[in-house]
């Protein structure tokens, strides 16, 4: 699998399971729908920007610095938009966000199958 | 009377075995050692003008059987072409009509000394894995070492290892396509014949310690680079006994893990046939253990997988923990 899809395929399952954890916060629960497709395309997004640099750029500190980056500046607009009581989550939005494009980051380093060099 | 003093006597028996080279092209500077085939001398090339070593035969006469191994051993190193085997410059006769042949001089240290040096597993395994990938090589070319042991192997001043003494190596037999017929390479001869016993204990095969030293293949170099890691970590020759190899693996400390003790027994194996069948396949399960991976020399429990695929993605296990303490802390907290 090559590893911009694996990015996509593991940022679009984290995500929705992201989403998911929203469930344990009552204030919230009602729109979960709405959250857990948010968190997906979230994921989705961050997933496939990370794997398509995992696939140009081999290198484990610098995957999961992007991916902290790239999911830490998409959970901060989430996190940005007020909720219905008009409170800002930023810790429980940006932190378990950022550590999704962690994950992300190392397991598109680490796995998939990156670009061959072409031969001379 | 005066007696002459020890060291007087030591200079001049010195003086007296330097071998005398029929052309003036290298000048001998001083003995660098003594083996069981020849002496090594540092000498000068005056017309490249630079130090190289030379080995002599140590036979009484120029048709003596330790003659022809020393020109085996030269034809055989300038066939091995490998940046872990010394090259060989140049080789001819002496005035008594006894060989000898030109090579570069290593500076360093023999692996029996580097080796308490090599405190960590990594240090250690990156010098026997240079080891074995030379011996892999020579056993593509079809020789097989039969010698190898600490005092065969040089580690230069930076770093580069080389395998030595090839004295005693066996040159196989390679079969014609065609005719079906076994023959030797140009000018090399097998190099032993039956019921010889080379080698050296402790480092040698069972077959090599039995006398059948002529049907010692490449199996018998894996076992002693077995010997040789199983030194590495004890300090020790390796027992006959597979049961007391366990025993002294686990009694050092730090002891290595199951699957490099895996390793070494299978190398040990008795049997040539239980070993890897050539110093490659030794490799190939070396690396597989330098990346964490599962080797054939070790059949894991799934409880052994489910540890060392913990230990090797433990990065990705941890950033998954602290991803899920993190919720359910901020589940409680609420």
């Amino acid at each position: 699998m090559k590893k911009p899809v694996l990015g996509l395929l593991l940022g679009a399952v984290l995500g929705a399971f992201d989403g998911l954890t929203a469930l344990a916060t009552p204030e919230v629960a009602s729109q979960i729908v709405g959250i857990v497709i948010g968190s997906t395309l979230k994921g989705l997004i961050v997933g496939a920007l990370v794997g398509w640099y995992a696939y140009r750029v081999q290198s484990l500190s610098k995957g999961l610095l992007v991916g902290l980056v790239v999911a830490a500046f998409f959970a901060f607009l989430v996190a940005a938009m007020p909720q219905p009581d008009g409170r800002h989550y930023w810790v429980e939005i940006m932190l378990p966000g950022s550590i999704v494009g962690l994950i992300v980051g190392y397991a598109t380093q680490k796995f998939g199958e990156g670009r061959s060099i072409p031969a001379r | 009377m005066t007696w002459l003093s020890n060291d007087l006597v030591e200079r001049l028996r010195d003086v007296a075995s330097r071998p005398e080279l029929a052309s003036d092209r290298y000048v001998i500077l001083r003995p660098i050692g003594r083996g069981g085939m020849g002496s090594v001398y540092a000498a000068r090339d005056e017309q490249l003008g630079r130090e190289v070593a030379i080995k002599v035969s140590n036979a009484a006469a120029p048709t003596d059987d330790l003659d022809q191994r020393l020109r085996q051993e030269a034809r055989v190193l300038a066939r091995l072409e490998h940046p872990g085997i010394v090259p060989v410059h140049d080789a001819g006769l002496l005035e008594d009509g006894r060989w000898f042949y030109v090579m570069k001089l290593v500076r360093g240290k023999t692996l029996a000394d580097h080796a308490a040096s090599l405190e960590h597993e990594a240090a250690r395994l990156v010098v026997f894995e240079r080891v074995a990938e030379t011996v892999a090589f020579a056993h593509v070319a079809g020789i097989v070492h039969r010698d190898l042991k600490p005092s065969n192997v040089m580690v230069g001043q930076f770093g580069e290892v080389l395998v030595l003494d090839w004295g005693v190596a066996r040159v196989l037999a390679r079969t014609d396509r065609e005719s079906g017929a076994d023959h030797q390479p140009d000018g090399l001869i097998d190099g032993t014949s039956g019921g010889t016993r080379m080698g050296t204990a402790g480092f040698m095969a069972p077959e090599q310690a039995h006398g059948d030293s002529s049907n010692a293949g490449p199996p018998a170099d894996v076992y002693a680079l077995g010997a040789l890691l199983f030194w590495m970590w004890t300090g020790s020759a390796a027992p006959p006994d597979l049961n007391e190899v366990s025993r002294s693996l686990g009694a050092v400390s730090p002891a290595p893990s199951r699957r490099l003790a895996a390793i070494v027994r299978k190398c040990l194996s008795h049997a040539p046939a239980d070993r890897y069948a050539t110093a490659a396949e030794l490799m190939d399960d070396l690396a597989r253990y330098r990346q964490g991976s599962s080797v054939s020399a070790h059949r894991e429990t799934t409880i052994e997988r489910a540890g060392r695929w913990l230990v090797r993605y433990q990065t990705f296990v941890w950033l998954v923990l602290a991803y899920l303490v993190m919720r359910v802390a901020f589940a409680f907290l609420r």
